[in-house]
């Protein structure tokens, strides 16, 4: 079963805890996430699930007060919580690179971005002049016009859209094995989102990266991975490929995404629906069911104890008391 | 870029201009005849005629002020009826020392203070850290003419290691007569810039392309000083032109303190003597400094940044 | 409805007898700002307390000699003149504090009238405003005071008008941006239609909201103020003898440093004293108040 199947990505159990005046918050628990080389995975879930924090925790970018409580963060066979901070960066921009979220201030402003184009490239041989062609070649594969003069253009001289795909050409040109997309469509608009979706599915199949795809939007994420995990308040509540998720949800929030995704509602109507009630509270976590709060089918059994991973089908899981009948899936 | 510099320039003019008409109403504000005023209890009839005529003192105040403008722009900064020679040359033979001064004090000031300010940024909260702040809170609360004094009896009157009064002759002659009085001016500046370029620094490596750069694994050291300090010492260099009013008045005191023939050193020996035409003469001329100081310290910064080349 | 005319100004601040408490303790955790506030109390009280605490009368030329070094008699020892420089010291204070409490309350004053008029005035004479002011706080302060000093001559009243117009522009754009940014505010407006007067609303809202600040940098400004009165008086251009000032008694120690030092050491001493104190404690008083003003943090 070794080989083939191993994962570049395996994420066991992994916990956070972010230290704060009133008392320690729980921003990530018991997470599990696969990535198989190759492939795109999705990590969904509406504002403060956490998602954001795990593409972090794997780059190991925290903030000062974060601490990883428990798990591993397996990458090609190695644990990346218990990885020194000099091995992490000799990891970043060479295995791992990242895509951040806001384009507007992810560039530095008084830098040429061909002069960071080629500063990336630190740990690759070659020339400045070798470096520089590789940046200026990867400039045209996004899709940026005229670019041998751009190379000595500033950030602010260029739009949103195209500072992003100046983002993720960085990203690419290190040649890395993971790239982790932090919400990179977020700050765009639709139509935009929609080229830079079309130009990272276009990139992965070409280099054969994986990508962590983190979004909100459910739309993206169907459009471009493989697989999707599904996050609430700092849990994994459902993992699988896309159209397993999609046409089967395990999970009621799950299944709430789907129903308030304006893209797939049916009928005409006034009202968009939503989720009533709000997150809970990571330093006060309720026993149970995290999202017992807001789930219509919720029942005693929720309040009592927090329901174990369940298998919806091949590689499929959900946690959720109703899926009873199913097996257990394996830890 | 060009539109953005003649912005600065008709600023500067305007402050010029101001400070002009200021000192010229200030003549007039005063109640009685401003040739007296001016020449003060010393004054001889021929002495205020002489004035009277070379300021144009019975004209109207408009005409007066135009008609100092005018001399102004030929480099006339009016004549000094005591000493029977231009103002303009009585000045500018002392300016180079006033220079010389201010520019040693902050050059020391700013090779200390700017690493000293981004150590802190980045060893945050550790014992040099917190004693870099009370040192630099403290130093900046000491006026500069006590330094001064307190440096020149110390190191030139008790110890005699270094020189009390002058400029000095040769190189080493005129470096050691400049350690004192640089220092005494240069102190609270260390300690000033310090604290703002640990500021900024801290703002800087806060934000989200310092954090991208670090995605890439790029050594911290390259990190700060090409992708953080270029930005950080932004504030720092407008805070230095800025400052160059207080360097100024810094400047006079020291130069009394040391005894060195400067412009600060001659202001107060005019105003001793009410010697109003080479005191302002004085003022013009520190005011343009100050002027040219603001417009430098701009240009620096639009070099640094080029967002704020384009911005009209 | 004659309940809603007790309308709770923006911003005012929620003077509960507690907060008054909590502001203390907070201030008490600052080690630095109680030093300061230690060395304010120090200061200010020997100032005002001066004529009942010094040892001698200190125009009097003592027995003891002149430039004596110090002794128990004289803890500063005695100045050109013979007399004791401790006692001259103390009453130098006095001109201290009353340059900084009349330049500082004039200069608010002014301050604030100037602010409100660019505030609540029309655009032309606010952009005018700012750049007199900008000028005005452009000119070296020491070049500027001299200048004047050449005109009206030198004595403590010259200091008092010069420390008072270059404080000005700090204060009054403080005032300003206050007015502007509340000028236009919906709440304002409603209290107009309502038909309250200028004077209701300056009274209500601007000056709750503008006194805090300014009086924080009114203290922060202490330090200069004093610093500047006792350069110019160093120079000459101050106070004149026989009064003393922290000033003049440095200058007169500056004249004489070749025969004693003492002079000198012992003028420096309540200068860098209350610089600092002002200093620190302001420093803690604005962190305490209003973390925005802080140039640094």
């Amino acid at each position: 079963m070794a080989g083939a199947a191993d994962p570049l990505l395996d994420i066991r159990d992994l916990s956070l805890d972010f230290a704060s005046p009133g008392g320690a918050l729980h921003a990530l628990r018991d997470i599990d996430v696969t990535v198989p080389r190759g492939r795109i995975v999705g990590v969904v879930g509406e504002s403060g699930c956490g998602k954001s924090t795990l593409a972090s925790t794997i780059i190991r970018l925290l903030a000062a007060n974060a601490r990883i409580v428990s798990g591993e963060i397996l990458f090609e066979g190695e644990d990346l919580a218990k990885a020194s901070e000099h091995r992490m960066r000799e990891l970043r921009g060479a295995r791992m690179s990242m895509i951040f979220q806001d384009p507007m201030t992810a560039l530095n402003p008084v830098r040429a971005i061909g002069e960071q184009m080629i500063d990336i490239q630190h740990r690759l041989p070659g020339s400045t002049a070798d470096k520089r062609r590789r940046a200026r070649d990867m400039l045209a594969t996004v899709g940026i016009p005229d670019p041998d003069n751009r190379l000595t253009a500033y950030p602010h001289q260029f739009s949103g859209g195209m500072r992003q795909r100046i983002c993720i050409a960085m990203a690419l040109l290190v040649e890395p094995a993971l790239i982790l997309a932090d919400e990179p469509t977020t700050a765009l608009d639709a139509t935009l989102e929609v080229q830079i979706v079309d130009l990272l599915k276009e990139l992965q199949r070409e280099q054969g990266c994986s990508i962590l795809f983190v979004s909100h939007h459910l739309g993206t994420v169907t459009e471009l991975c493989d697989d999707v995990v599904v996050m609430y308040a700092g849990e994994v509540v459902e993992a699988g490929s896309v159209r397993e998720i999609f046409h089967n949800p395990g999970h009621p929030y799950t299944q709430a995404l789907l129903r308030c995704d304006p893209g797939r509602i049916r009928e005409a109507t006034r009202q968009l629906p939503t989720i009533p009630g709000a997150l809970p509270d990571l330093a006060d976590l309720p026993r149970g069911c995290i999202f017992q709060n807001r789930c219509p089918q919720a029942h005693d059994r929720c309040a009592r104890e927090a329901p174990p991973r369940h298998r919806v089908a091949e590689g499929h899981t959900a946690s959720c008391h109703l899926l009873e009948q199913t097996e257990e899936a394996p830890a | 870029m060009w539109f953005f510099l003649a912005r600065r320039l008709g600023l500067a003019a305007a402050i010029v201009v101001l400070a002009v008409t200021l000192l010229y109403l200030m003549i007039h504000a005063v109640p009685g005849d401003p040739a007296s005023i001016i020449l003060g209890p010393r004054a001889t009839p021929e002495l205020k005629a002489a004035l009277r005529a070379e300021m144009g003192l019975d004209q109207p105040l408009p005409l007066q002020i135009a008609g100092f403008f005018w001399d102004l722009l030929h480099g006339d900064l009016g004549y000094d009826v005591f000493s029977d020679r231009p103002v303009s040359q009585i000045v500018f033979e002392r300016l180079p020392h006033t220079i010389t001064l201010i520019l040693t004090s902050i050059a020391w000031a700013a090779v200390i203070g700017i690493p000293l300010g981004c150590y802190s940024a980045i060893r945050r909260n550790t014992l040099i850290d917190k004693i870099t702040g009370v040192l630099s809170v403290s130093t900046i609360a000491i006026p500069s003419f006590v330094m001064a004094l307190y440096a020149l009896l110390l190191f030139a009157v008790t110890l005699n290691w270094l020189p009390a009064i002058g400029v000095g002759e040769g190189f080493l002659g005129r470096l050691t007569h400049l350690v004192l009085p640089a220092f005494a001016v240069g102190i609270s500046w260390v300690g000033y810039m310090a604290r703002i370029v640990r500021a900024s620094m801290l703002e800087v490596l806060g934000e989200n392309h310092v954090r991208m750069v670090r995605a890439f694994g790029m050594p911290e050291r390259r990190i700060i000083t090409h992708y953080a300090l270029p930005i950080a010492i932004m504030p720092t260099v407008t805070l230095i032109g800025v400052g160059m009013a207080h360097l100024l008045s810094a400047a006079v005191f020291a130069e009394t303190v040391f005894a060195r023939p400067g412009v600060g050193s001659l202001i107060v020996d005019a105003v001793d003597a009410r010697n109003y035409p080479v005191v302002m003469g004085c003022v013009l001329v520190t005011t343009g400094l100050f002027v040219i100081a603001t417009t430098l310290a701009d240009i620096i910064n639009g070099l640094l940044d080029p967002r704020t080349r384009e911005s009209l | 409805m004659r309940g809603a005319t007790h309308t709770r100004a923006i911003g005012a601040g929620r003077h509960r007898p507690h907060a008054l408490m909590q502001h203390w303790r907070r201030l008490r955790r600052d080690q630095l700002g109680v030093f300061g506030l230690v060395l304010v109390v120090l200061m200010v009280g020997s100032a005002i307390l001066a004529p009942w605490i010094v040892p001698y009368d200190h125009t009097e030329l003592m027995t003891g000699g002149r430039l004596a070094a110090p002794t128990w008699d004289h803890p500063l020892g005695t100045d050109q003149l013979g007399r004791d420089v401790f006692s001259r010291l103390v009453m130098g204070g006095r001109v201290a504090l009353q340059v900084a409490l009349a330049a500082l309350t004039a200069a608010l004053s002014a301050g604030l009238v100037l602010g409100l008029i660019a505030g609540f005035g029309p655009r032309w004479l606010d952009s005018g405003m700012l750049l007199v002011l900008d000028a005005v706080r452009a000119f070296p302060v020491v070049i500027f005071a001299l200048a004047v000093v050449t005109l009206l001559g030198p004595s403590l009243w010259t200091i008092v008008l010069v420390v008072a117009i270059t404080s000005v522009p700090i204060y009054a754009r403080i005032v300003r941006t206050q007015t502007q940014s509340l000028r236009n505010n919906e709440f304002i407006q409603a209290e107009r239609a309502l038909g309250a007067g200028t004077p209701r609303i300056l009274a209500i809202h601007i000056m709750p909201n503008v006194i805090g600040p300014l009086l924080i940098l009114a203290s922060m400004d202490v330090p200069l103020v004093i610093t500047m009165e006792a350069g110019l008086s160093f120079l000459g251009m101050g106070v004149q003898p026989p009064t003393p000032s922290w000033g003049t008694i440095l200058n007169d120690g500056f004249n004489h440093i070749s025969n004693s030092p003492w002079p000198v050491i012992a003028g420096g001493i309540p200068i860098i004293l209350t610089t600092l104190g002002f200093t620190f404690l302001g420093e803690a008083l604005r962190d305490i108040f209003d973390p925005k003003l802080r140039k640094d943090v």
